[in-house]
């Protein structure tokens, strides 16, 4: 049922947005509200995007709980979360426009909880020095992605009254999957022209023709086998942007959950919010001791109590006490985590407790965390009001990603190409802080559909529009095709279980040159293989044939994540060598850029990371400073931070 | 503790369709989804089923387990006996697209029908102020997933699709509830329930509340309130008595 | 169900656990009271046994009813011969018939519209409560007010029920109780139904602004999510209230007196 490149479905839209996650909708939203004619793509149905799973909150300085916050708190919290590798401006904008985008959401309808004044309410969470995350119980992921489709049907609705068509403005399209960016232009000046893909439906192919789009996929995570991420964390969008010629930003930097579900094994992976922590939850060993005072790092000493007494006290108490390690950024506590398993002090299947039963009362436990309440009890047959949870690291978010313009999303080598959310890199540095993703959704994606907006109307202005180019669909239906034409080759579903089980092994928490090395010629021999996978059965709803597609993608992105790995030898946030332990400030001021070869690999180069301006630096006092900065680069910090 | 499960899933599209027969090792902790996806990896590798989070949060797994709606991967294997033969269907309400995978298009028009939230006019965002318990019965309904399970398990939906032009099933009249009882929304939704919505067409058979895997009380909490508050506004006589009261001295006053 | 478009699957249900078990039960507990109410409200004897009045003919209102049954007067007079329980009973039905429990509970069990989840109903049209007669269950808060009235008088049989058969005061028998369980469960049942809720406290935008009918709609909801069992219980109370004292009545045993 090959059709006829005439045949092919055809649209046109000023700006296509690929992934209808938190970053997507609202990157979607800004652009219609631009006025320019958007084409949402989504993957799934519309509603159901990885974004859902959040659970903890947005992190948002409104200062609503504890008045001391605000962006410029906010910003120190996150630069430290990110070990300094953050870009300075992503991590400025994000701080000092969170508080708004949290609002925007409210006045379309989102219903955050409530402090006693009628505000949104704000949480504790790791790394956050104040209650800053706006949440409702713990499915805030859900909160956001409603209330952002809602707000499309709205502007849909509006349409419909001004325009006679709720779809003459802004467009879904579910379960459809873009495999090809097409671009227009000589071989040095190529702009993006448009996207191909297919329906999963009825596996018939789609075009669309528009000079921009914004890249809003999300995560990596089923590149590897314990993971929190759904099925759609293939990688999509990076793998788009590598083969379009714009690069990828520290791939090295992955985070893994510290709390994800360990038993049993058809769920392991799976989420436990931080916010069991942040409201009352401690980690034990098999010894029954709470570890985590074992692990405080030095640089963080100074923020966390050393006593359980302390740690206890801070819950009701917090001027005047220090924060639990349990509080810890991410990528301390899985670390810690790790070691203990190691060490042999871990639960029966290979995680370690977490207690929340023994330290609140089951009626609040179920107030406040509702869906960790029913997870455990329909997943586990866990009563985690009676017993403690076993938990252990779980992949769950790629803070490196597509290289982008802070301000407005734009990839500097593929013009018309924007990106935002976690498909995006350099705002969380090497490791996230819990609630910094929401917020960054909605703040990003605004930007980048603000971006694109704007690139259409400048050329439109310059009169020309790129195109796409007949030979170009030609070839992406074909390489589309191959898998349902090769016979009796690679089944898909093994080789991804494959690669799953490699980066699981050799690419995961902790690593060493000797196992990267390893996982690259792995990722070699799987990319011979996947030419050869063929799948049976037609295109209508083919799952095989799905699979087979997204490999292409995750294979990319697996590759750049082993490589960026291997380049750099330092530890830092969420990238750890067991051949280099210690953090290099010398490291810290190199981004490693990850770009698609001639020969269809991954070449690396490093480029400096842009300098944070000194009234940011003003923000942190100079001891904090040695931790993380060169010696070369202390010794020009201004007279302020010398004290 | 593996064992080998008898499964029976049904296979086909909108011409035909059958049941097909498979046997599949089971390990201790799977949910159905696991052995759906065991046999697309190891027997039938285009079985086309639609999932996504595989935690009970997407709402995008809804099929029927021996004939009752569940989300296929909060259906435990260890619900079920060994030697039980498992019977998987698609949405029986909806039209199928193949094997388990539906269209649930149905559910997204139906959305759009629904006038989107409405705050006073002027009310900048950051000035919003709104009591936690005046949020409450709203934040219940917007844990909904939109696994469209309720839609699908409703009688007037499932018996009678001359209906669906005329109702909109539970989960947009839970919608509707929603922003009712909203401490900021505006618009009177009452009357758009009944007319344009098809409220009238409950029977309050709880089915929807019964399947609702995110355990809304869809119906004591959302659509008998709503049958309340239509009546207040159409069929009370005496409250409605009292709006032209209200009225006159309005326009006196 | 076999609509065009949808999957071709020919069973009306495949439901292999035994959903048809609660329909039938309901079908004939439900029953049993019918039969049993009809005939004892057509019965027009053996409803006083003093100081007891059955709750199926409180309160007695036409002059035909036995001496000591009217404490409430005879506003009805002697040209009413039929049994009294006939007068009063629209109300309690009324209110039974229009409750949003009972209701799920017959149009699943009589008339099979579903008879269970997922398994296809009989009927080819359906129109639900949309128009004419089923349009009138909207008629439920007023029989929920009635329904308050009787109460307070079923409370009032409690009351003079607390006398011996002379009629002298503080004085209590078996009797007594079960008019006092039967009324309790009548006063449960009665507030914890949905119009109830929707009254006190259901209809507000603000709770914020009303904390005490806030208090008042938590009280509320909390009895409602046990309605249907007030719903089952009141029955049994008051059939029970009522073949207690007709056997009083019938003399076929005494009552047991306490005090």
């Amino acid at each position: 049922m090959t059709e006829t490149q005439q045949d092919i479905e055809r649209h046109q839209y000023d700006v296509v947005v690929i992934g209808a996650g938190g970053a997507g909708l609202r990157a979607a939203i800004e652009a219609r509200s631009q006025g320019k004619r958007t084409a949402i793509i989504c993957k799934s149905l519309f509603g159901k995007a990885h974004t859902v799973m959040a659970e903890g909150g947005m992190a948002a300085a409104m200062g609503n709980v504890n008045s001391h916050d605000n962006w410029q708190v906010h910003f120190r919290d996150t630069m430290r979360g990110g070990k300094f590798m953050n870009n300075w401006r992503m991590a400025e904008l994000h701080a000092q426009e969170s508080p708004a985008r949290a609002w925007e959401l409210e006045s379309w309808g989102a219903l955050f909880d409530r402090t006693p004044d009628g505000k949104i309410s704000q949480r504790n969470f790791g790394g956050h020095e104040y209650p800053r995350l706006a949440h409702v119980g713990d499915r805030t992921g859900l909160e956001m992605i409603r209330t952002l489709q809602q707000e499309v049907v709205a502007l849909q609705q509006a349409d419909a009254r001004d325009l006679g068509d709720y779809e003459a403005m802004i467009k879904v399209f579910p379960e459809c999957t873009i495999t090809q960016l097409l671009l227009d232009g000589p071989e040095d000046d190529r702009r993006i022209a448009g996207a191909f893909g297919y329906w999963r439906e009825s596996g018939s192919f789609v075009l669309f023709e528009a000079p921009a789009v914004v890249i809003s996929t999300g995560g990596i995570g089923k590149s590897f086998k314990v993971t929190s991420n759904s099925w759609e964390g293939t990688g999509d969008g990076l793998g788009l942007a590598l083969r379009a010629g714009a690069t990828l930003l520290n791939m090295e930097f992955v985070q893994f959950h510290p709390t994800g579900m360990v038993w049993p094994l058809s769920v392991k992976g799976i989420l436990v919010t931080e916010s069991v922590r942040g409201d009352g939850g401690v980690l034990k060993n098999s010894e029954g001791r709470r570890f985590m005072f074992d692990y405080i790092p030095d640089v963080f000493k100074a923020q966390y109590a050393t006593t359980e007494e302390e740690g206890d006290r801070w819950y009701t108490d917090p001027e005047n006490n220090r924060r639990p390690p349990e509080l810890l950024p991410r990528d301390e506590v899985a670390r810690a985590i790790n070691s203990e398993v190691k060490a042999g002090r871990g639960s029966p299947h290979g995680g370690v407790f977490l207690d929340v039963a023994s330290r609140l009362s089951a009626e609040v436990i179920r107030k406040k965390l509702p869906s960790m309440y029913h997870q455990f009890m329909e997943l586990a047959g866990v009563d985690i009001t009676k017993e403690a949870m076993e938990v252990g690291p779980t992949c769950h978010y790629v803070m490196g990603g597509i290289e982008v313009d802070p301000d407005n999303g734009a990839t500097p080598a593929v013009p018309g190409l924007f990106s935002a959310g976690e498909a995006a890199g350099g705002m969380h540095g090497s490791n996230r802080l819990g609630g910094n993703s929401l917020s960054d959704l909605v703040v990003f994606g605004r930007r980048a559909g603000l971006g694109a907006a704007h690139y259409v109307t400048e050329l439109d202005a310059e009169g020309s529009r790129p195109r796409v180019a007949e030979a170009d669909i030609a070839r992406a239906q074909q390489a589309d095709l191959v898998p349902l034409e090769t016979d009796a080759g690679e089944n898909p579903y093994e080789l991804h279980q494959d690669l799953q089980q490699t980066m699981n092994d050799l690419v995961g928490i902790i690593r060493n040159a000797d196992e990267l090395r390893r996982a690259l010629e792995r990722i070699a021999e799987l990319k011979q293989r996947a030419k050869r996978i063929s799948v049976t059965g037609g295109r209508r709803y083919n799952p095989g044939w799905h699979v087979a597609l997204d490999l292409k993608n995750m294979l990319l992105v697996s590759e750049s994540i082993a490589r960026a790995a291997l380049e750099r030898q330092e530890s830092r946030g969420g990238h750890t060598r067991d051949d280099f332990p210690k953090m290099d400030p010398k490291w810290r001021r190199v981004n490693l850029i990850c770009s698609l070869a001639a020969d269809g690999g991954i070449s690396i180069r490093r480029q400096p990371l842009p300098q944070i301006p000194d009234r940011l630096l003003a923000l942190f006092d100079r001891v904090e400073l040695t931790k993380y900065l060169t010696a070369e680069e202390l010794s020009h910090l201004p007279e302020e931070n010398q004290q | 503790m593996t064992y080998d499960a008898t499964f029976r899933v049904w296979r086909g599209d909108d011409e035909e369709g059958e049941f097909a027969d498979y046997t599949v090792p089971v390990n201790e902790g799977e949910v159905v989804l696991d052995i759906i996806h065991r046999i697309q990896a190891t027997q039938q590798p285009d079985l086309a089923v639609r999932w996504n989070c595989k935690a009970g949060k997407c709402g995008s797994c809804s099929a029927e387990v021996n004939g009752k709606p569940r989300l296929l991967c909060m259906t435990r294997m260890s619900t079920f006996l060994d030697t039980e033969t498992i019977t998987v269907t698609p949405l029986r309400t909806f039209p199928i697209i193949k094997d388990l995978v539906t269209d649930v298009s149905f559910n997204y028009e139906k959305a759009r029908k629904v006038p989107s939230f409405t705050p006073p006019p002027g009310l900048e965002p950051g000035d919003y102020r709104m009591q936690q318990i005046d949020v409450e019965r709203s934040q219940e309904f917007r844990k909904c997933i939109e696994c469209f399970l309720c839609q699908n398990t409703c009688h007037v939906l499932r018996d009678h699709e001359e209906n669906k032009p005329k109702f909109s099933g539970p989960r947009f009249l839970m919608r509707i509830a929603e922003l009712d009882m909203h401490p900021l929304d505006t618009l009177d939704r009452k009357k758009a329930a009944q007319d344009e919505h098809g409220l009238g067409y409950c029977n309050i058979t709880k089915c929807c509340t019964e399947v609702c895997p995110e355990h809304i009380k869809i119906t004591d909490n959302a659509l008998i309130p709503l049958k309340e508050r239509v009546i207040d506004e159409k069929y009370d006589p005496l409250l409605a008595l009292g709006r032209v009261f209200r009225k006159d001295k309005a326009k006196k006053g | 169900m076999l609509s065009p478009g949808r999957a071709r699957i020919p069973q009306k249900t495949l439901r292999s656990d035994r959903w048809w078990l609660l329909p039938t039960v309901t079908v004939i507990v439900l029953l049993s009271f019918v039969v049993y109410a009809t005939w004892r409200a057509f019965e027009g004897a053996y409803y006083y046994a003093s100081p007891y009045l059955s709750p199926l003919y409180s309160p007695c209102l036409a002059t035909s009813c036995v001496p000591g049954s009217t404490d409430l007067g005879t506003p009805i007079g002697s040209w009413y011969v039929l049994s009294p329980a006939l007068l009063i009973l629209v109300f309690p039905l009324g209110f039974r018939m229009t409750c949003y429990y009972y209701r799920k509970a017959y149009y699943r069990s009589f008339w099979g519209s579903p008879p269970g989840c997922a398994v296809a109903e009989p009927h080819k049209k359906y129109t639900g409560e949309t128009r004419f007669p089923l349009i009138l269950q909207n008629s439920h808060r007023w029989f929920f007010i009635a329904g308050l009235i009787f109460n307070c008088i079923l409370t009032f049989d409690v009351i003079i029920a607390f006398r011996n058969p002379e009629g002298q005061w503080g004085h209590m028998g078996l009797g007594t109780l079960v008019l006092l369980i039967s009324a309790t469960l009548l006063w449960f049942y009665s507030l914890s139904c949905h119009a109830c809720k929707h009254i006190v406290g259901g209809r507000l935008k603000h709770f914020s602004r009303h904390p005490v009918r806030y208090r008042l709609w938590t009280l509320v909801s909390r009895l409602n999510s046990s309605h249907s069992m007030f719903a089952w219980l009141s029955l049994f109370g008051v059939a029970f209230a009522d073949f207690y004292v007709r056997c009083l009545a019938a003399d076929w045993f005494t009552d047991i007196r306490f005090f």
